[in-house]
């Protein structure tokens, strides 16, 4: 009995810390640079179809992949903000959201174009595939994976935040962009960096979705709404905030698909509300 | 004179040439299909079957010119709306003949009304409710009614199989639901025993809740249907994940589970699920060997699936019942045409049951096992030939089926 619940906080938890790393790069434009930037799920799906591509047509391994993933959405979401974003970027939330949602449908499209509507398969290694049992407890190697690469990547990003330099120029940028701008910081190219960065992250959680929930043109749709949610009841800008919640929403959605499967997947949505209810600004917003 | 004779014998063979163009006209077919959005692949591997079709068969028939106009059901998230707006779309204003196509089973049943009213054909393609035909005595189905399969699978399961209990997982919505009431009775009929159920919601991306019930259950045996699309790989690795085997617990499944992108990701943790379907690309003849060969051809290397082949068959149903009428495409005439047609498809011998307008097949058993070339197939170990749906054989019996084969009020 107990074995069973330990097991379900498990799955539940890495789900969770999955939806995490998904969206912590969302908290960081939305919350950070205050860019409504729908696209967040598209450059997630690069990172997907880069790890795919490179272990297919290349015969890479998973793991050394997954930083090229990060890497090819990053540099994708520079050209774009380059290309486009820049010049929103003190354009109302309405004229981003359309840009960026525009985005999503062309990536979807030139995502069926390239690799076909197909879902896309991947064959991890052998020892990632395994399930470690220890007594009556027993779990998947990939979700003990999933949930030591979250907690990294967690850590890196406070620590970087509130301690190394660069930390520190972004929060300027954000409180105040004059002031930073006065100090002699290159407000542009932090943001650039930062835009980068949190894209790269996406990538990196679009790579790491695949075993878990699969990889087709539509993965910047599908996962929109999780991503949103998480950035929403989190608080925007906490990255704190996201990593609770995230992990909140992962356990509760296991929780209800195992003792209430009619009702499942609606009581996430019903936790949404009544916390958003409850906190209007996010659960971890600071005030 | 000479070059006046020749002048004149000139204007008279183009003349003449003018003139057979213009009694061949045009014969148009409406695809409704979802070409993009979460069942975008469903559209485009069905598309795939209509056009290797064409391409062997050409696009001239009983000296009428085909004409295909696609339309994509899927790009406002697959609304059945959209493909009743589609349907009646394309048989107004674009005047087509025939609709084909429909990818999912609320499509069919909401264009059912419009195919009543004007009189058209719509040949299904895919979607898999055995009740559809009944909806309208315009439909004529190429691809499955999923209880068709689903009964066989459970009384097999009973009965050759030596299992006594089973516990089923279906996606809540009409073929899962469809699918799950054929195991269950079928199983239970011929003396199993169901354990427990649940079933997912149609978006689900994690399994691992649903896995963990089944798990718990301590059953034996296992019964699933997802749709095709993403889920079934997904499904696939949640099963292995919780150490799910088909050595520890037995899996039954329709064909979807075992499709080659889902093969691909549960490698060998597939080895040993058990499926009834109405085709594999591993089929072993020759017509399908051929068949396998053109998919790739037109598809970068794909295999074709349960949705190539019925597209493939929903053509050559047209294209028969076209010949038989003479080029005529009033929908009473070619429906007429279409009742009792049988021929033989890459999946095998297949017919259209005169009385439900539905098709009749082969159902086989297979075996995911090891080829030969190290990777994961289907292999068919026993069929079952000449398969009614089962849904509507009840009916019948019943009382409750009109001679056009639809359902009374």
């Amino acid at each position: 009995m107990i074995a069973r619940q330990i097991s379900l906080l498990f799955d539940g938890f890495a789900y969770g810390m999955l939806l995490f790393v998904l969206s912590i790069g969302l908290s960081v434009t939305l919350g950070m640079m205050n860019f409504v930037n729908l696209a967040h799920g598209a450059f997630a799906m690069i990172g997907g179809y880069v790890t795919v591509t490179l272990m297919q047509k290349a015969g890479w391994p998973f793991l050394a992949t997954l930083p090229v993933a990060f890497l090819g959405a990053a540099v994708a979401s520079v050209v774009l903000e380059r290309v486009l974003y820049r010049r929103l970027y003190r354009a109302t939330d309405l004229d981003q959201s359309l840009l960026t949602i525009g985005i999503v449908f062309v990536s979807i499209a030139a995502a069926a174009f390239i690799f076909g509507t197909t879902q896309q398969p991947i064959e991890l290694p052998a020892y990632m595939r395994e399930r470690i049992v220890i007594g009556d407890f027993s779990f998947g190697a990939y979700r003990l994976f999933l949930i030591v690469s979250a907690l990294i990547i967690t850590a890196v990003v406070v620590l970087g935040l509130d301690y190394t330099r660069f930390g520190a120029q972004i929060r300027a940028c954000v409180d105040n962009q004059r002031m930073a701008r006065g100090l002699g910081l290159n407000v542009d190219r932090i943001f650039m960096l930062t835009f980068a960065i949190g894209s790269g992250l996406a990538g990196l959680g679009g790579a790491m979705a695949i075993e878990i929930v699969g990889l087709d043109p539509n993965f910047g749709l599908k996962y929109l709404v999780f991503m949103l949610i998480v950035v929403a009841v989190g608080g925007l800008a906490s990255i704190r905030g996201a990593f609770f919640t995230a992990a909140m929403l992962g356990i509760i959605d296991i929780f209800s698909k195992y003792y209430a499967p009619q009702v499942g997947s609606f009581v996430l949505y019903l936790v949404m509300v009544a916390l958003l209810v409850w906190r209007p600004n996010g659960v971890f917003a600071r005030r | 004179m000479r070059k006046i004779l020749i002048g004149l014998g000139s204007v008279a063979a183009v003349a003449l040439m003018a003139s057979t163009a213009q009694a061949q006209q045009t014969i148009k077919i409406g695809l409704v299909m979802s070409f993009t959005g979460q069942f975008g692949d469903l559209g485009t591997m069905m598309d795939a079957g209509v056009r290797l079709y064409m391409q062997k068969h050409g696009d001239t028939v009983a000296g009428k010119k085909i004409e295909i106009i696609r339309k994509d059901s899927g790009a406002a998230g697959s609304a059945p709306d959209v493909a009743k707006r589609l349907t009646q779309e394309l048989i107004v204003r674009d005047k087509v003949d025939i609709i084909a196509g429909f990818s999912l089973t609320p499509d069919a049943l909401a264009s059912a009304d419009v195919l009543n009213e004007s009189k058209k054909v719509g040949v299904i393609m895919n979607a898999a409710t055995a009740i559809i035909t009944a909806t309208s005595p315009y439909f004529v189905r190429t691809s499955i009614p999923l209880p068709q399969a689903m009964a066989a699978l459970g009384t097999w399961a009973a009965k050759t199989g030596g299992l006594k209990n089973s516990y089923t997982m279906v996606t809540d919505y009409g073929p899962g639901i469809d699918s799950e009431q054929a195991f269950q009775g079928a199983f239970k009929e011929a003396g199993g025993n169901i354990v427990g159920s649940v079933r997912f919601p149609v978006v689900s991306p994690d399994f691992s809740a649903f896995v963990q019930r089944l798990k718990d259950s301590k059953s034996e045996s296992v019964y699933i249907f997802v749709p095709g699309g993403e889920q079934p790989a997904a499904l696939g690795k949640a099963l292995t994940e919780h150490g799910l085997s088909p050595k520890v617990t037995k899996v039954l499944a329709s064909g979807e589970l075992t499709n080659e992108a889902p093969l691909k990701s549960m490698g060998a943790a597939a080895e040993g699920i058990i499926t009834a379907w109405h085709y594999d690309s591993g089929h072993k003849s020759a017509m399908n060997a051929e068949f396998v060969k053109g998919i790739a051809g037109l598809l970068n290397g794909r295999k074709p699936d349960q949705f190539t082949v019925s597209g493939y068959d929903g053509m050559h149903a047209i294209y028969e019942a076209l010949k038989k009428t003479n080029g005529d495409t009033d929908g009473d005439k070619l429906i007429a045409a279409m009742k009792g047609l049988s021929w033989e498809s890459p999946r095998g011998p297949m017919s259209i049951d005169p009385e439900t307008r539905d098709v009749v097949q082969t159902v086989y058993l297979r075996r995911v096992e090891k080829l030969a070339d190290g990777s994961f197939g289907n292999n068919e170990f026993d069929k079952l030939e000449n398969v009614k749906d089962p849904v509507k054989a009840k009916l019948k019996a019943e009382g409750k089926l009109n001679p056009d084969g639809t359902s009374k009020k």
